[in-house]
């Protein structure tokens, strides 16, 4: 099912649009489509969830097709397991990423394997969206980068937009997919905003695709998330000092595109990896070995990695000192030996 | 400053919430003080005699399923064995109460519950043999997974539940757990989810004193755990867990209440682990042989056997024919569990998503290269 191509003969005027009206349009649209599609949560029905992602779907589609739950996360996903089950296909919201842990058991015991130990008699169908990153002001538990934990669950596919585009194009893939999607959303790019047409939306490149944001020849940097406009940022500021900087999205964690990320490096021979994750055990490590196993004789300097402090989030008066900005990542680049 | 503090706040009085009251009286809920029994009992007058011929010859065939499975154990036909030799009136009656459409949500002790369902035997042990996970379509039989850690599958039964009466269809979840399973927060989770939806979902714990080697009374301080249903505002029903028929109406009205829409049922069944927690065990670390030869005399086929006898309701054909039937399954299981299963390490990758990842097909081709080197050596 292609969900993201623009419906022909629909002259849509683009205005601007944030993040977080695309994913509500996304999930609205799904609902609209196929009425397995369920969506449930805590808050996530008269208030429209405490990010406002959800919001007028309970009244559109009534409680038994976006439902308030009980305040359980294991128990919520655990639900939407059996529901999946009987051919539902549940989009569960979790509040914050740090609330999400306790349904950590059903995602990686039974959510990630259903397919898998039943060999495939029982798909799960599940999209489960969780706000995620820092750089709100949230007191602690509101701000953890989770990715890494989903990421060594074999049978999870990670998401993560970074563009109002993708934002709804691949949570409409994520629904649609009949593998269980988890749909890390960067909660500091809910109101970021780009032209965007509610009623034609533009195709967006499938999941498991990253994308080149900003093309250039110097070096790569890797991002994905809340990190993307850092990195464009830091893209531009470059240019000051005669660099050229190539910027890729990832967009998808799992699957992961070693094919377009190789490729990069391959052209520009250096490449930093930006992520919000602690460094230690983060994606970034992941990323920068099969850069490393791909890319060696194209290289000309180790891979090196921008990552969030290898501490528990930090309180948010601190918490700029802990994410990764413009002038990390120069200084990243800064190191990839160019003295050569 | 607070808000009335404020200056034009002055407006703003909230109008205080309405006094609180309890939304249900307890008392109906609660279990009886005592396990429910038919049997022994003049409630035992009542019992339908083909049915209790029927259920007899389940757990004569139950307690043979039991014992073949544990000597295919020690045979090292199977990876390890978690019996409930001694609890065959839980499962048999378990299965007994469902109709076609139910679904069946066992834990990894119940293998019985979904043999008595009517699946299969050897695929009932596939996650046992540990040829593969789950050995049988889920869907086809309507029984999830035997489910490994506890009390996950709990949430499931709800959600499944919950769907099938969204819907419209008529299907009751029966969800089983042990008294361990009652501490996780799986099981909090799904019994209040349950009664929050109304979800026609029977909640079945098999108490049988242990959780491994740790006793109920470091499991928990609740009168009963079928008290634990008033907290969550649906009833529960305490019954002896080794009296099939006790067993089997007490499960067929909570199925009958679910039907209806009358939401959720927690049923505790006393009963007693005769064998130890699996084939790896040693209960002797943590029980007296005493306590186990008490419950020899409360058995639920010696229960059983000794009502539709003292009744005429048993002769000694009807045994001898419950027995020959046992045989005959145990010596088919047999057969059929001492051939080596045939395996294709490909299935590993076969399905870990819908579509096989680059990574995975990477991975893939290098196990095959190391199989085929492996051949040739």
């Amino acid at each position: 099912m292609s969900s993201t191509t623009a419906a022909p003969g629909r002259k849509a005027a683009a205005k601007p649009a944030s993040m977080a009206q695309a994913l509500q349009r996304a999930m609205r649209d799904a609902m609209a489509e196929d009425p397995t599609v369920h969506v449930m949560g805590e808050d996530v029905g008269a208030l429209g969830g405490v990010f406002r992602i959800t919001d007028g779907l309970a009244k559109e589609f009534g409680e038994d097709r976006c439902t308030d739950t009980p305040l359980a996360e294991a128990g919520i996903l655990g639900a939407a397991v059996g529901m999946a089950m009987y051919g539902l296909r549940p989009v569960v919201e979790m509040q914050f990423d740090a609330f999400a842990y306790p349904a950590f058991e059903q995602l990686a015991s039974h959510v990630a394997k259903m397919r898998n130990r039943t060999r495939g008699a029982l798909a799960m169908p599940l999209t489960i969206r969780i706000p995620y990153g820092g750089g709100i002001g949230g007191v602690e538990h509101h701000s953890d980068s989770s990715e890494a934990y989903y990421m060594a669950t074999p049978g999870l596919h990670v998401v993560t937009p970074a563009t109002v585009q993708d934002a709804y194009g691949l949570l409409r893939e994520a629904i649609a997919s009949d593998d269980p999607v988890v749909f890390l959303e960067p909660k500091r790019l809910y109101w970021s905003k780009a032209d965007w047409s509610p009623d034609a939306p533009a195709a967006v490149e499938p999941i498991g695709r990253a994308v080149v944001r900003r093309p250039g020849r110097s070096a790569t940097l890797i991002t994905y998330g809340p990190s993307l406009p850092v990195c464009l940022e830091a893209a531009e500021a470059a240019t000051a000092e005669g660099w050229d900087l190539e910027v890729l999205d990832l967009r998808s964690l799992v699957p992961f595109d070693d094919e377009t990320v190789a490729a990069s490096v391959r052209r520009t021979g250096r490449a930093v990896v930006v992520h919000e994750s602690t460094g230690f055990g983060g994606p970034g490590g992941e990323i920068a070995a099969r850069v490393t196993e791909r890319c060696f004789h194209h290289l000309e300097a180790p891979v090196l990695r921008v990552a969030g402090l290898d501490v528990p989030y930090p309180p948010p008066m601190l918490e700029r000192h802990h994410l990764p900005g413009v002038d990390r990542v120069l200084d990243a680049v800064a190191r990839l030996q160019w003295e050569a | 400053m607070t808000i009335q503090e404020m200056p034009g706040s002055t407006a703003y009085r909230p109008s205080p919430p309405p006094a609180w009251k309890p939304r249900t009286d307890p008392a109906p809920l609660l279990p009886d003080p005592e396990p429910y029994r038919v049997l022994g009992t003049g409630a035992a007058a009542r019992v339908d005699p083909a049915l209790m011929r029927t259920l007899y010859a389940e757990l004569v065939r139950g307690r043979r399923y039991n014992a073949q499975a544990t000597a295919l154990t020690r045979q090292g036909r199977l990876a390890v064995y978690p019996s409930s030799t001694g609890q065959e009136a839980c499962e048999v009656a378990a299965a007994a109460v469902l109709k076609e459409q139910d679904w069946l949500f066992p834990s990894y002790r119940d293998t019985l519950a979904a043999v008595a369902r009517g699946l299969d035997p050897v695929q009932a042990l596939t996650l046992l043999r540990g040829d593969w996970h789950t050995g049988y379509d889920p869907r086809e039989v309507r029984i999830a997974p035997l489910c490994t850690p506890l009390a996950t599958q709990l949430p499931h039964a709800v959600g499944l539940a919950h769907a099938a009466r969204l819907k419209g269809d008529d299907v009751v979840a029966l969800a089983m757990v042990g008294d361990g399973g009652t501490s996780e927060g799986d099981f909090h989770e799904a019994l209040n989810f349950a009664a929050v939806w109304r979800a026609p979902v029977v909640f079945l714990v098999q108490n049988n004193g242990f959780a491994i080697s740790v006793p109920l009374a470091k499991q928990t301080a609740a009168p009963s755990l079928a008290h634990k249903a008033v907290g969550y505002g649906m009833p529960g029903r305490l019954v002896d867990g080794n009296d099939v028929a006790a067993m089997h109406e007490v499960l067929t009205e909570a199925m009958e209440r679910a039907r209806r829409g009358g939401g959720p049922t927690l049923v505790e069944a006393v009963t007693y682990r005769m064998e130890a927690h699996t084939n790896a065990d040693d209960a002797t670390r943590y029980r007296v042989d005493a306590e186990v030869e008490a419950w020899r005399d409360h058995d639920p086929i010696v229960l059983l056997e000794r009502e539709l006898t003292e009744r005429g309701m048993l002769d000694d054909d009807g045994v001898r024919e419950a027995r020959e039937a046992a045989e005959a399954m145990a010596a088919d299981l047999r057969a059929r569990m001492n051939t080596d299963p045939v395996l294709d390490p490909m299935d590993l990758f076969a399905q870990v998503y819908t579509e096989k990842t680059a990574q995975l097909c990477e991975q893939e081709a290098q196990l095959r290269a190391e199989l085929e080197a492996e051949a040739e050596r």
